[in-house]
């Protein structure tokens, strides 16, 4: 279990220097850092003596390795775009991207576990049938259009929510909610439900698929056998054993949420850090775009050295050995 | 629980492969009779969704490569753009006319033609980018699984650490790449290529993967051995005598991608980093359209969104049924 451990801590290591890499190439050789902080009338001593103080003429691996103790302490560098400090700016951003994907895999969880068991249990029945044919068109149509949808009928022709925005916020701290307010949960409804549709029916899928493979084992058949409820038998014996390779995908498709925040943060002007993002990539902001990459980067290799020790202690079907084993 | 997916891949890629293969050989008529005599023929014809599902990718996908020569419009002719012709509703509506059946934009431009002519950018897109994909991941594939050692463990790792991070969000991140290196001017030139390699780059581990599966299973054989012994010379063991038995799985793979890619491209297009808006496809035309929404003009960005979902909506499906009338567990 330590060496185990260790080997992934490792590996979780290398992961985020890569990373770290390749952020820091985008930070010096995409563009001229200092072409984009300064105006047109700029004279070149004057770019020199900032490039000077701003380290730029220092060895690469100086500047590498400074790049790495900043990001360790929060320093991401200035914003070409808004000429403030980048950690400043994604600290703004955080609690309403946190609060979205919160809110969504909420309700993707809340809503996806019943349905995959009802549609699990009972195959055939029309609602099942139903069910699985609205997941296969929740899979299909593209997120953004999903968002899309929703404003037309909501905003546009009901006029029940807003379109854009977080609504009012509550400060507490350096943290902002508008999970206090009514006004910013009828904000935040359209862009969770947007965001949690595709989790859900992935989630969905899977706890179904997973349902009818269990049931179909033998132990099934022998609690059957020995006149067991169904309750007992759905919720007792199959649920529990359905539930870890859930458990591991659901855990995995958190990173994924952070990335589809960009698009359901875009499509409702949600002033969230997918937003900041994207406006980054569209403005060459290299430092937002490498801080972004930074925090996304570090936030994902977290998810899944967590999975890994979850499956690890939950089930020790799942050594590394056997499943290098199985893939092989 | 991926490994179980992979085998019902394999599963129906090899009964894909057998089908394809040594029918091409043949001659036509044989081809054909293989075709209807097959149990996949069978299994499509009993599955109605399946069928509509076929036509209307048939449809979509057909039509949109005929742009050029159906099209009512040519929205890249900027001279036949008129503004009085602009934010007309489509024909059935008050205001609308059959001169427009999808009504225009903001610009005058006619709808119906504006998505045919997206959709064939789509298209010709998505195709290049599977394609794309394809080629990299079998090749790194193959070599992960024949050398091994050294060489399998930078490429798998590589693909690991891709693997845990979203498609989307590798591929937003080579655009951004691109967008800041190339010069604006030839950004615009070159996006369609951008948007390739970017899909391509965040799409080739899954074929890598499920190629150096089967290479690991193959490698041993008798014929590679035999190949082996009598002095093949090895890229054609590899791409001669290997290639052909492992191929199957990957253009299961492949159809199941051909989806996502497009949609990958429409999401990069959409954020705005995809496909310029000189030149629109189906992504780019719903992130315009999707600034007249508040101002009640649905048509512009709902009938591109129409076309994409359904044209998405039947690839799956068709993918779907592939990977289903293949896995024997469900027969």
């Amino acid at each position: 279990m330590l060496a185990f451990l260790i080997e992934r801590l490792l590996q979780s290591a290398v992961v985020m220097l890569a990373v770290a890499l390749i952020a820091f190439t985008l930070f010096n050789y995409v563009g001229d850092p200092i072409e984009n902080m300064v105006g047109q009338d700029t004279t070149i001593a004057e770019r020199q003596q900032l490039r000077h103080e701003l380290g730029l003429d220092d060895s690469v691996v100086v500047q590498f390795a400074r790049f790495v103790a900043d990001a360790a302490c929060g320093d991401f560098g200035i914003s070409y775009q808004q000429q403030r400090p980048v950690g400043q700016i994604i600290l703004e951003r955080l609690p309403a991207t946190f609060e979205l994907s919160f809110v969504a895999v909420a309700m993707a969880i809340a809503l996806g576990v019943p349905m995959g068991i009802y549609t699990g249990i009972h195959r055939h029945s029309w609602l099942s049938h139903g069910l699985m044919g609205l997941s296969l068109v929740g899979v299909s149509l593209p997120t953004f259009l999903v968002g899309i949808l929703l404003i037309l009928v909501f905003s546009v022709d009901l006029g029940w929510l807003p379109s854009f925005g977080r609504g009012t916020v509550v400060h507490i701290g350096w943290w902002s909610t508008g999970l206090l307010t009514l006004d910013g949960w009828r904000a935040i409804i359209m862009p969770a439900t947007t965001l949690a549709l595709f989790q859900m029916t992935l989630i969905m899928r899977l706890v179904r698929a997973e349902m009818t493979e269990v049931l179909r084992t033998d132990y099934i058949k022998f609690a059957r056998a020995r006149g067991l409820s169904n309750r007992a038998i759905h919720f007792g014996h199959a649920l529990k054993n359905s539930l870890v390779p859930v458990i591991t995908i659901t855990g995995l498709q958190l990173g994924s949420v952070i990335a589809f925040a960009i698009i359901t943060e875009t499509v409702f002007q949600w002033p969230g850090m997918g937003l900041m993002f994207i406006q980054a990539v569209s403005f060459v902001d290299i430092p937002v775009m490498a801080a972004y990459l930074m925090l996304v980067g570090g936030f994902f290799v977290v998810v899944n050295l967590v999975v890994d020790l979850l499956n690890h202690v939950i089930d020790p079907r799942l050594r590394v050995d056997r499943v290098r084993v199985g893939i092989g | 629980m991926s490994s179980i997916r992979d085998c019902g891949l394999t599963a129906c890629g090899w009964a894909l492969a057998d089908l394809v293969a040594p029918a091409a050989a043949g001659r036509p008529g044989a081809l054909l009779r293989r075709i209807f005599d097959s149990d996949l023929w069978w299994s499509f014809r009993r599955s109605p969704v399946t069928v509509a599902a076929a036509i209307v990718a048939f449809v979509l996908i057909a039509s949109s490569l005929l742009a050029p020569w159906i099209a009512p419009h040519d929205p890249f002719n900027l001279a036949s753009l008129n503004l009085l012709d602009a934010e007309h509703p489509p024909a059935w509506l008050a205001g609308g006319s059959w001169r427009f059946p999808l009504g225009t934009d903001q610009e005058g431009r006619d709808m119906l033609s504006a998505i045919l002519y997206g959709s064939r950018l789509s298209l010709l897109v998505g195709f290049p980018a599977v394609l794309v994909s394809m080629v990299l991941g079998v090749t790194l594939g193959l070599v992960a699984g024949w050398r091994g050692g050294l060489i399998d463990t930078v490429i798998m790792r590589v693909a690991d650490v891709e693997l845990s991070f979203p498609a989307i969000l590798v591929a937003l991140l080579i655009d951004g790449v691109a967008r800041g290196v190339l010069p604006r001017g030839i950004h615009n030139e070159i996006a369609s290529y951008v948007v390739i390699a970017a899909i391509a780059l965040s799409f080739w581990v899954h074929y890598a993967r499920t190629v150096r599966a089967s290479t690991l299973v193959e490698r041993d054989k008798e014929y590679i051995q035999a190949a082996r012994v009598i002095g093949v010379r090895p890229a054609k063991i590899l791409f001669g005598h290997l290639l052909p038995n492992v191929i199957g799985p990957v253009l299961v793979v492949a159809t199941i991608n051909l989806a996502l890619a497009i949609l990958t491209e429409a999401t990069l297009s959409f954020l705005g980093v995809g496909l310029p808006p000189t030149r629109p496809s189906l992504g780019t035309l719903i992130r315009n359209g999707n600034d007249y929404l508040m101002s009640g003009d649905w048509w512009i960005s709902l009938f591109p969104g129409a076309a994409l979902a359904a044209l998405i909506l039947s690839v799956n499906l068709l993918g779907d049924w592939l990977r289903d009338a293949f896995n024997p567990k469900l027969r």
